[in-house]
């Protein structure tokens, strides 16, 4: 018999455990299609869930996998890095592919099925088809190692989010998935622009390829061209301000078990790809000391909180006053990158997994209300406190964090922005990232004291309390909040890691 | 500088693009704009792939074709294949959201939305 | 142990909300007697545990200790019990006992409703007062400091009337504002430049900063801890006095204001260290700071018309004597510091025990209104007597330990001028509590007018009101005078916080 060759060595070799990092992406991409030929509701809605749970076994099996092994790289279909697509999981990564699919696998058990959709019941199998695919997207994007394809999982989860949008109810969620439709594309298409020049210039799309090729040529013109493309067609993507106008209609229209879910991730998959970009493709080096990118990081950051913050005090509408609250927030993740050391971009990157916790269990809250009461007023939740005492009260957990009362997770972030600011000598920065969490305070306590001391109105809608698949998921998520507040050992050495790893060598 | 006018071309397709999404109020017409914009990028990419003298990648019985010393390369224009996929889909979506917004409306005028919105919300306030 | 004692009032808090959501409370008097027995049982338990397991072994010299885990790296969750915190812990859970009597006579005298929120809150109250007391270090401190913040806003809210609500925003909106801004900062701040945050014995930060430095952190945790009162953070307060009296008594009196100098005497002493301070003078200014409001207080205090209002400012007043104490980085002035804690919260609060008595009671507010009233609620007013006696600081009453010590500080600190500013702020606070007494025991009682405008005639039978209003306040009046015979042993609780040889401490043995 003839020796095998060393290609079919390798093959042989290979078990379900080295595919994990493209099953992470293939399962809810197949997923998809499958639920529009299965069309039976619950059937559907039980595989999406499933789906859920298995990306969030895979992805907890990769980080522990990273955590102890270091750096994966998986080369689809068998091509070698840098001409075939590479996924390249590590610390960075497996975090975020643990925060997007344990919110999914939190958020989609959430109440039964499509309720608060305008779809016609029977097509709610074609919601968890566009739910799935823009799983599979966010998922992508944070798995894979490869530029182009980064673009593609960008535009398979933003267009089903602008679908998912659309379902939401009343006309105006329409306009809001339009606008966001014609946002997104651009930014999307700069990014593209960002990618094409990289390109041209280097002849490689792999990020660790493109960084190491990028050093001969780092400031020539069209390099910081793409810089100045990738980052603004990004900051469209994640909020940033002052590219955020889109999404305060986006979540307000859209359904809030959406808004939850989308608030959770997407803006946080953004975040992650900027990361990405400033500090593996760039280098900390190029991005702080030769584009000085914190002159205009930081004073867009402090805007974004501020402006953030007091937008969000203004509001009549609860879903649009977290809306707010999540441009302040996407602000602190800028500004701990701003800082450009170890505390404050560890501040940024455990600010990302704190803010999808809590604001994801906010929504909840919000979506648990707006099934209840049919609105989502701030004046309507009037004596809530007593209705609904159980959701009330994760909301209430919810808002402390959002303060950054310690013991919840809201403190652990702004521990390290603030020491990450005390460290860099901006005092000044240090006292408004304070500052700010107090307005914060404001527009919590506005919404408290409704649900609290105002009665409910005479004739009100009779409500009561939500069942448990609604509970339990936003108590989950809610309770993680807490928890990770006091436990922050675990979140923030993955954070202080995968900040140490992007300010030194790149990867 | 053989690259500069399609370079031109590109940004002048692209401006024209964007111009549209943002000065029109017709929701379709926005939609049009969007499309100029990522032909303009299409085109960019595209025009990257050529090499000075290069023919098509395409083995001819195992060798390069008569008279050529190089190949052009394919690889952009497979990007673009999926970009273009990525194109023709946000187009789709976006034409049927503009399609639900003139039943739910009754207009594609943006200005004439807005007005209607607004008139709502002071309805509620 | 200190694990116990913590989870008793946590648990208790629990509990009481359980029983009281299961068995409902009074229509009448949104009284339950299940309830309120849970309530009992746990502040028993907690004071049993306080006094019978952790004050031996402190007494003993030891420090008990627990950590729990570290919340992010190198800043555990941890709990010392050091004799400051000891005393703090004695004082909030003993006196805890008579104010949940106390609170079941006012609470159903006063017709409240929402009665279960209001004892789950008070317990989860006390639970984070001791968190403060045995906080090993200052994130702990902090940690309980905003959940005591936290859960003392449904009391102070607990009327549910705009006017409540108002205090409310100010109460959280200044104490909020004051910890996260300067607070939180300060304490990073710390952690940056020290690298722990540890109460160690002799401060932390001596030889990592310099005068400047030390003069701006002190600045940022002195007007940083909101729950110290000082001016001009101090209008929390005042405001406080909305919410029913045990909430005033107990929290407004003793532990929320009680943690607030607490954390100003913790870190001078186991964060800057006494030397350290004296040395470099940053704590200078904080001495006017305090003598200022000290005196600007107990002269607002005199012209308040409404009892409780000028009890309040009296409070002000009386925490500066703590700060100052503090401020003057001598042993005496912290020990006298330390011992007022205690000597303040007994009086102080069967102070605000008698004018809850004479708002549910005799239904009246001002003090002007007290003509006579002595004839009516003699015990009462008696108490009262002996409660302003001790806040004056007379002897036999345990305020005049803590003023003896302070006075003595400040001539040790060659601060002459303080010791007159104590003198001055005595005579004013005879200025203000004695009236009291003088109308309700020497001038004849006025016929008076209701809310609802009917004029009456003066009442001269004699009404004390309920048993569990009036025996926790003479118990506690009692207390004042018992702690100025057990002076020698507070203060000899709190000697080891200066170390074991300290040439200092041998000076005032």
């Amino acid at each position: 018999m003839e020796a095998p060759t060393p290609h079919e060595v390798e093959v042989v070799h290979r078990t379900l455990t080295d595919h994990l990092p493209i099953l992470q992406v293939i399962i809810p991409l197949l997923a998809a299609p499958l639920c529009v030929l299965l069309r039976e509701r619950a059937l559907v809605r039980g595989m999406a869930i499933g789906v859920a749970w298995t990306c969030l076994a895979i992805s907890v099996t990769l980080l522990q996998h990273v955590m102890e092994h270091g750096v994966i790289s998986y080369a689809v279909g068998g091509w070698d890095a840098p001409f075939g697509i590479e996924y390249r999981i590590d610390l960075l990564n497996a975090y975020i592919l643990v925060v997007v699919s344990a919110i999914a696998a939190v958020v989609f058990p959430f109440g039964r099925g499509g309720e608060g959709l305008a779809l016609n019941p029977a097509r709610v199998h074609l919601f968890y088809a566009a739910l799935l695919l823009c799983l599979c997207g966010l998922l992508g994007m944070a798995a894979t190692g490869d530029a182009f394809n980064i673009f593609v999982f960008l535009e398979i989860s933003s267009l089903a989010s602008y679908s998912l949008i659309a379902l939401g109810r009343g006309r105006r969620a329409l306009r809001a998935a339009y606008s966001y439709l014609v946002m997104g594309t651009i930014g999307g298409t700069f990014f593209l622009i960002g990618i094409g020049l990289l390109y041209q210039t280097t002849g490689t799309l792999n990020i660790v390829d493109l960084h190491d090729r990028l050093q001969p040529v780092i400031g020539s013109r069209t390099v910081v061209v793409a810089f100045a493309f990738l980052v603004v067609g990004l900051g469209i993507k994640l909020a940033l301000f002052p590219l955020h106008q889109w999404l305060p209609n986006a979540y307000t229209h859209a359904p809030a078990k959406i808004s939850a879910f989308l608030a959770a991730t997407a803006t946080k998959v953004g975040f992650y790809v900027l990361l990405r970009v400033l500090f593996t493709i760039f280098g900390a080096t190029f991005v702080f000391t030769t584009l000085r990118l914190h002159n205009l990081l930081l004073p867009m950051s402090l805007a974004a909180m501020f402006v953030g913050s007091l937008a969000a005090i203004a509001q009549t509408d609860i879903k649009r006053l977290l809306a707010y609250s999540s441009i302040a927030q996407i602000g602190y993740m800028t500004l701990g990158v701003s800082m450009g050391n170890v505390d404050g971009l560890a501040g940024g990157i455990v600010h990302l997994f704190n803010h999808a916790m809590m604001k994801g269990g906010l929504f909840l809250v919000v979506a648990c209300v707006v099934l209840r009461t049919g609105s989502a007023k701030i004046d309507d939740m009037a004596g809530l406190g007593r209705k609904m005492p159980l959701t009330m009260a994760a909301f209430v957990v919810g808002g402390l964090s959002l303060i950054g009362v310690p013991a919840t997770v809201g403190f652990v972030s702004k521990w390290y922005l603030v020491k990450g600011a005390l460290e860099r000598g901006w005092e000044p920065v240090a006292l408004l990232i304070l500052l700010s969490s107090l307005l914060a305070v404001i527009y919590v306590w506005r919404v408290l004291e409704v649900i609290y001391f105002r009665e409910r109105p005479e004739g009100a809608k009779e409500v009561g309390e939500v069942d448990a698949t609604m509970l339990i998921p936003t108590w989950i998520l809610i309770g993680a909040a807490v928890f990770f507040g006091l436990r922050a050992e675990l979140t923030s050495q993955v954070a202080l890691d995968t900040a140490r790893m992007l300010l030194g060598t790149g990867l | 500088m053989s690259g500069l006018p399609i370079y031109w071309m590109a940004i002048v397709l692209m401006m024209v693009g964007l111009y549209t999404v943002i000065a029109r109020d017709n929701l379709v017409k926005k939609i049009m704009g969007l499309n100029l914009f990522q032909v303009a990028v299409i085109m960019l990419y595209v025009s990257m792939g050529k090499v000075e003298e290069g023919t098509a990648p395409i083995l001819d019985h195992g060798h390069l074709p008569e008279g050529f010393q190089h190949f052009s390369n394919p690889l952009p224009h497979v990007l673009m294949l999926t970009a273009i996929v990525v194109g023709v889909a946000t187009t789709a979506l976006g034409l049927a959201l503009a399609v639900r917004i003139k039943e739910e409306y009754g207009t594609v005028e943006e200005d004439e939305i807005v007005l209607m919105d607004q008139a709502l919300e002071r309805g509620e306030g | 142990m200190i694990g116990y004692a913590m989870l008793v009032p946590a648990v208790g808090a629990l509990l009481v909300g359980l029983v009281g959501w299961l068995t409902g409370e009074d229509e009448e008097t949104g009284g339950n007697d299940k309830r309120e027995a849970v309530t009992i049982v746990a502040t028993l338990v907690t004071f049993g545990i306080v006094a019978g397991k952790i004050l031996p072994a402190v007494l003993d010299g030891a420090r008990p200790a627990w950590t729990l885990f570290e919340v992010v790296p190198g800043v555990p969750l941890a709990f010392e019990v050091e004799p400051l915190g000891m005393l703090f812990a004695l004082v909030a859970s003993g006196l805890w006992i008579p104010t949940s009597i106390y609170a079941f006579g006012y609470m159903r005298g006063h017709h409240e409703h929402n009665q279960t929120r209001f004892f789950v809150c008070f317990a989860a109250a006390i639970f984070a007062a001791l968190g403060i007391a045995f906080a090993a270090n200052l994130f702990t401190l902090f940690l309980f400091y905003e959940v005591l913040t936290f859960s003392t806003y449904p009391l102070v809210t607990h009327e549910g009337s705009e006017k409540a609500m108002k205090a409310g925003r100010v109460y959280l909106g200044i104490l909020v504002f004051t910890s996260v801004t300067f607070l939180l900062f300060a304490i990073i701040w710390t952690y940056q430049l020290t690298g722990t945050l540890d109460f160690t014995d002799g401060g932390i930060l001596a030889g990592k900063v310099g005068s400047g430095q030390a003069t701006i952190l002190l600045a940022l945790f002195a007007f940083g801890t909101g729950k110290a009162a000082l001016m001009p953070f101090h209008r929390w307060l005042p405001n406080a006095m909305v919410a029913p009296t045990p909430v005033s008594a107990l929290l407004h009196a003793v532990a929320v204001v009680k943690a607030g100098v607490f954390t100003v005497l913790k870190v001078i002493i186991y964060i800057f260290g006494l030397d350290f301070l004296t040395v470099t003078g940053a704590a200078e200014w904080l001495c006017w700071v305090a003598a200022f409001t000290l005196l600007s207080s107990s002269i607002i205090a005199l012209t308040k018309d409404n009892l409780k209002a000028r009890l309040a400012y009296s409070t002000v007043s009386q925490l500066s004597y703590i700060v100052l104490g503090a401020a003057l980085a001598t042993t005496a002035g912290a020990l006298g510091g330390g011992m007022h804690i205690a000597m303040h919260a007994m009086g102080k609060i069967t102070l605000f025990f008698c004018a809850g008595s004479i708002i549910v009671f005799a239904h009246k507010t001002e003090v002007s209104q007290m003509d006579g009233l002595g004839r009516r609620m003699p015990l009462t007013m008696a108490a009262f007597f002996l409660g302003s006696m001790s806040i004056i600081g007379l002897p036999p009453m345990g305020g005049s330990w803590s003023k003896w010590y302070l006075a003595l500080g400040a001539a040790e600190a060659d601060h002459v001028i303080f010791v007159f500013v104590l003198m001055a702020s005595s005579l004013l606070s005879i200025g203000y509590l004695m009236p009291v007494v003088g109308r309700a025991f020497f001038l004849p009682p006025k016929p008076w007018v209701d809310d609802h405008g009917h004029e009456h005639a003066p009442q001269t039978t004699r009404s004390e009101g309920h048993w569990t209003c009036t025996v926790p306040l003479c118990a506690t009046a009692v207390g004042c005078i018992l702690l100025f015979f057990f002076g020698t042993e507070v203060r000899e609780l709190l000697l080891p916080i200066f170390g074991p040889t300290s040439a200092m401490v041998e000076s005032i043995r």
